[in-house]
Order: C-alpha cells, then sequence, then structure tokens
C-alpha cells in the first residue's frame, strides 16, 4: 500500500504530463478533456469540503455550478452585447475579464450557499438530502422559465474570457489557469481541513453532541463550511462554462448535483483529493464507454452500484492506507 | 379570472396532489419502515408507464394495462429489494442516495435501450373520455376525476391497511422498533420486502395514470420524484396522513400559482412582464412553501421531531 501523499502526488503529475503529452503530439481535444477534469475536480472539492468532511451530503451543489456558470453568462453576454447590466442608480457593466467573473461568481455561490444553508441546515439526514435537492431544482426550473438570459435554450458566449497576459483561446493555457486554480483550492482546503475549524467540523461531523458539548456552535460551523464548499463549486461552474463557452439550466439540474457526488465517492469520500481521481476517472470511463456503446450510462451506474456496495472508501482507499487522525 | 375557472383549477390542482401521494406515500412508508431514501423510485414510476403503454398497445384494454403497471412495479421493485436495496439498510445515507441514483441511470439508460428514445402514447379508454358535468354546472374531464377518485380510494385503502389489517401493525410496529419486531419473530426481510413492492406497484400505478396525460418518455419519473421529496419534506417523512396533506397542498400551490399569479402581477404590471414575472415566480413557488415550513417546522407538518 502506498501512502495517501504518495497518490496525491502521483495524480498531480499525471495531470502535469498528460496534457503536456496532448501538446507535444498536438492533441487539442485531449488537453479539453483534462481541462474539464480538472474543473470538475474542483467543483468535487468544493463539495467534498461539505460532504467528507462536514458529513452534510448536499445533493443541490449543482445550484452553485450553475450560480457560477451563469454569473460568467450574464457578465460576458453583456460586455459581448455592448450593453449596461443596470443603468440606475449607478451603472453597472458586464465584463470579460477572467478574475473579475471569478470573484463574481464566488461571492454570488457563496451568498446563495449562505442562503440556501442557513434553510436546509435547520434539518438533518435525509431531511437535508432532499431539501438540498429541492431548494437546487428550484433554480433549474427558475432559469428555464426567466427568458432575459435566454432561458431553455441557455446563453452562448462566442469569445472566451480574457485572462490578463494570456491567450485564453489557447487550450492548453486554458487548461493552465484552471489546473492553478485547482492547486490553489486544494492547497487551500487542505490548510481549513488541518485548521482548528476543519478539526471542529470533522469532530462535529463524528459526535455532534460532543461537538456541542464542548462549546462549538455547530450550527454556524456547518454553515460556514456550507458557504466555503458553495464558492468553490460556483468558481468551477464559471470555469466551466469558460471551457464551453456556453451556459444553460442543465448546469442547475440534479444530474450534476449526482454527478459531482459520484466524483466523491469514486474518488474516495473525505479524502483531499478524492474528487479530482474521481473526476478524471469519470471523464475518462465517459470518453471510453462513450465511444464503446451509445448507453454508455448503465456501465456508468453498474461501476458506480459496485463501488458504493463492494469498494468502500473509493479508488484512494484501495490504493492508499488510513493516515492517523484522517476522516472519518 | 372566473369562479369556473377557478374550480377548474382546484379540480386539477386535486388531480396532481392525488399523483403525487401515490408517489410520496410508497417513499415514505419505505423510509418509515426501512430507513431508506430510494431515488429509484421515479424509475418504478416510469416502468408502471412503460408497462402500461406497452400492454395496452398489445391488447388494447386500459385497465390490463393499469394492472400490468402495478404488477410491472412491484416485480421490478421487488427485484431490485432482493439484490441492491437490501444491502443499504445498515449503509448511510450518501451510500443509499449513491446505489439508488446509479440504479435511475441503469433504468433510464435500459428503458431507453429497450424501447427508444421516443416517446411513446397511452390513450385514455374510450369510455373515460370527454367531460362530465358537474353541480353548479361545471364541466370536467372525465378522465381527471377518475384519477382523482382513483388516488383517494388509494388513501383510503391504504390508511385501512396500515391501521387495520395484521400487515398493516408490523409496518407500524416496523416503524417504531425494528429489532424488537425481529426479535418477537416477524419475518423482517419478508415485511421489507413487501413494503417495498408496495410503494414500487403505487409509483407504478401513477406513473400509467399520468402516462396517458402527457407522454410515456425516459426521464419522465424524475421531475415527479424531486415534487414528491418536496411533498415528504413538508409533510414530514414517514407519516401517510403528512404525505396526504403535503401531496395536496403541493399540487394546489402549484396548478393555482401557475394560473394565478400572472394574473395578480397583471393587476400593476403590464400583460407581457406579468406573465414572465409570475411564471418565473409560479415555478418556484412550491420550493418557498417548502422553505416557510421548514423555517416553523423543520420535521414537516405531520413530522416528530
Amino acid at each position: 500500500m502506498l501512502r495517501e501523499r504518495t497518490v496525491n502526488m502521483i495524480v498531480l503529475l499525471l495531470l502535469l504530463v498528460v496534457p503536456a503529452y496532448a501538446l507535444i503530439t498536438d492533441e487539442p481535444f485531449t488537453i479539453t478533456l483534462a481541462t474539464r477534469a480538472v474543473i470538475l475536480a474542483l467543483a468535487g472539492v468544493g463539495l467534498n469540503l461539505a460532504l467528507g468532511q462536514g458529513g452534510l451530503v448536499s445533493f443541490g451543489h449543482a445550484a452553485f455550478f450553475g450560480m457560477g456558470g451563469y454569473a460568467m453568462g450574464i457578465l460576458a453576454s453583456h460586455a459581448q452585447n455592448y450593453t449596461p447590466i443596470l443603468e440606475s442608480p449607478f451603472l453597472i457593466e458586464g465584463t470579460n475579464s477572467m478574475p473579475v467573473i471569478w470573484l463574481v461568481a464566488i461571492i454570488a455561490s457563496a451568498l446563495l450557499a449562505l442562503l440556501i444553508g442557513a434553510l436546509s441546515l435547520r434539518t438533518s439526514g435525509v431531511y437535508f438530502i432532499m431539501v438540498t435537492l429541492a431548494f437546487g431544482q428550484m433554480f433549474y426550473y427558475f432559469t428555464i422559465s426567466w427568458p432575459a438570459y435566454g432561458g431553455e435554450d441557455g446563453l452562448s458566449i462566442y469569445v472566451r474570457n480574457q485572462f490578463p497576459g494570456l491567450n485564453t483561446l489557447d487550450p492548453i493555457q486554458f487548461y493552465g489557469i484552471c489546473f492553478v486554480l485547482l492547486c490553489a483550492v486544494l492547497f487551500l482546503v487542505d490548510r481549513l481541513n488541518k485548521s482548528p475549524f476543519g478539526l471542529a467540523l470533522n469532530g462535529a461531523h463524528q459526535n455532534e453532541e460532543r461537538a456541542r458539548t464542548v462549546g462549538i456552535n455547530v450550527y454556524r460551523l456547518r454553515l460556514v463550511a456550507f458557504v466555503i464548499s458553495g464558492a468553490i463549486t460556483g468558481l468551477a461552474g464559471a470555469l466551466f462554462a469558460d471551457l464551453n463557452r456556453f451556459v444553460s439550466p442543465t448546469m442547475f439540474s440534479w444530474h450534476i448535483s449526482g454527478e459531482i457526488m459520484i466524483f466523491i465517492i469514486l474518488g474516495g469520500v473525505g479524502r483531499l483529493f478524492g474528487p479530482v481521481v474521481g473526476a478524471a476517472l469519470y471523464i475518462l470511463l465517459e470518453h471510453f464507454l462513450g465511444g464503446l456503446s451509445e448507453y454508455w450510462f448503465i456501465y456508468l451506474g453498474a461501476i458506480l452500484l459496485g463501488v458504493v456496495l463492494f469498494a468502500k472508501g473509493g479508488i484512494i482507499g484501495k490504493l492508499a492506507k488510513r493516515e492517523v487522525g484522517h476522516g472519518k | 379570472m372566473n369562479m369556473l375557472l377557478l374550480i377548474e383549477q382546484i379540480l386539477n390542482g386535486l388531480q396532481f396532489g392525488v399523483m403525487l401521494f401515490l408517489m410520496a406515500a410508497g417513499l415514505t412508508l419505505i423510509f418509515g419502515v426501512m430507513g431508506l431514501i430510494n431515488l429509484a423510485h421515479g424509475s418504478l414510476y416510469m416502468i408502471g408507464a412503460f408497462a402500461a403503454a406497452a400492454v395496452a398497445g398489445w391488447s388494447g384494454s386500459f385497465l390490463l394495462a393499469l394492472i400490468a403497471s402495478m404488477a410491472a412495479a412491484a416485480m421490478v421493485g421487488a427485484l431490485i429489494e432482493l439484490t441492491v436495496i437490501r444491502r443499504l439498510y445498515d449503509r448511510d445515507h450518501l451510500e443509499q442516495v449513491l446505489a439508488t441514483f446509479a440504479l435511475i441511470l441503469i433504468f433510464s439508460e435500459g428503458t431507453r435501450w429497450i424501447f427508444g428514445s421516443f416517446p411513446l402514447f397511452l390513450n385514455i379508454p374510450e369510455y373515460l373520455k370527454g367531460t362530465v358535468i358537474l353541480p353548479g354546472g361545471i364541466e370536467y374531464s372525465l378522465y381527471r376525476l377518475t384519477i382523482i377518485g382513483i388516488g383517494l380510494a388509494v388513501a383510503v385503502g391504504l390508511f385501512l391497511l396500515i391501521s387495520k389489517t395484521r400487515v398493516g401493525m408490523r409496518i407500524r410496529a416496523g416503524e417504531n422498533d425494528r429489532e424488537m419486531i425481529g426479535a418477537l419473530g416477524v419475518d423482517i426481510s419478508v415485511l421489507y420486502t413487501l413494503v417495498f413492492a408496495l410503494g414500487a406497484a403505487l409509483a407504478g400505478l401513477s406513473g400509467a395514470l399520468v402516462g396517458a396525460i402527457q407522454s410515456v418518455e425516459v426521464g419522465m419519473g424524475e421531475p415527479v420524484l424531486i415534487l414528491a421529496f418536496v411533498v415528504i419534506v413538508i409533510g414530514g417523512i414517514g407519516s401517510i396522513k403528512g404525505a396526504l396533506a403535503g401531496a395536496l397542498l403541493v399540487g394546489l400551490t402549484d396548478t393555482l400559482g401557475r394560473t394565478m399569479l400572472p394574473v395578480v402581477f397583471g393587476t400593476f404590471m403590464d400583460a407581457s412582464s406579468a406573465t414572465t414575472v409570475g411564471s418565473a415566480l409560479a415555478s418556484m413557488l412550491i420550493y418557498i412553501l417548502m422553505a416557510g415550513v421548514l423555517i416553523f417546522k423543520p420535521t414537516g407538518l405531520f413530522g416528530s421531531s
């Protein structure tokens, strides 16, 4: 058995080597696949903070993913059409600068997570799952029935947004941006998990009553975790929209929530790199099984069922031994 | 808006509500007795509709189609209970969610594989077509009225089953203390399969009934599943009474919201933006209702804390 840290390093190395190899052999499609994997991994890292560390089984993270996507879509579409978003009481204009869009996406999805979390965290267990699912679905129907930004058809952004000093239309440069963001967030989440905040969150996951007894405000702790988690997934949503240059209500669909959850369980719940491994594996499966059969979801379902029933701990759980004081 | 239209919409809301009840009753029973959250319940609804469409196409009998929908859903339900669901009772909710999500993927794609991507059509039989005149001169679709009747009959039947029969007593005992009734010699695993198949049959029936109004297609169960979740969150998980109250509340709120809100906004806005704002808000209304219930009673209207 390997150490978890070794496994993580191998994963990071692969995420560098594979696109580099694709660049040399001139296969931009592989780079796009890798970009997709990295962005979805980021969404998973967000959910994993709430789900793996906090034990909050949110089935509504598509709401934040979609919110990030629409933050990008709305800002960029106004910039594209040279129309301001708001004229009075003060002028707000669209933008096509990635850092600004990221910031807006993070803030918008954090606020949304604050709202959904404040309500949903009043419940626990199976109620929490259903309530988050329902709130996620609410935004799905809202975006379908709200015609201003494309409604059911979605919004196309014709040119990828700009990042100072880089050509974002070059696949490898856009991959680089996403990869660096993923690493930064992984670093941040790792620090967070090891901080008193993360330990308290994990403690409340393992034994809520005990955490409460030592004076921890569990509700507030979980709300903060939920907000950070939503913000990270929102950032991933903005990047995902930029990758496709398209946003639509499907980003809010509960299938997205399910998929983000699948990344985590495939990779390993509560493992820092679990969602990264899971998302990469998901993309590989999608690519190869999708090429084999039109009905590849049957195989995906069977694999998922197998992992849930027989392989607790996911891929990383099979490869690496538990490190002391880690996870539940 | 005139009175007749309003009453018609209320009846539509009731019809929608009893359909949701058929879904929610199974979900809430399964959760109450086995402690399992079953996402694949929507697949059973879809299987019921497809079985009904296939049998109706083959035999031409709507009644036979309804029986087939219940039989097929119950059979598939019992089958997945025996092979997969059974292993999940002791697992945490996350694993239940993912395993039943995996079942959805398998069932949806499997159905697409067998029946193709095009929707099937299930026709309302001749003897249920047309309208009836209700007291007060309201003309209403006979078929929808029949659905309301069937739904209410099932609700009454379910209440009797659970409060008056031996099986019902065991189900109630199972909700209270699983281990104890096992220790008292009740074969708990048979009871579980039975409850699961019963819930599945109800879902299948509701799929077939709705399938005759809408089209029968892959994925038709998912929106209904999520609404059924909203219903049992509002009603209180595990409570049949709560499922009925929640289902009618959601059915009425959604149906009336969709017709009334654009009218209400129309009183102080121009027509086109009233339609836009009204219908967008109407699509969120039941979730706002759910949020409201959560603020005042986090365990639902009939739930125990």
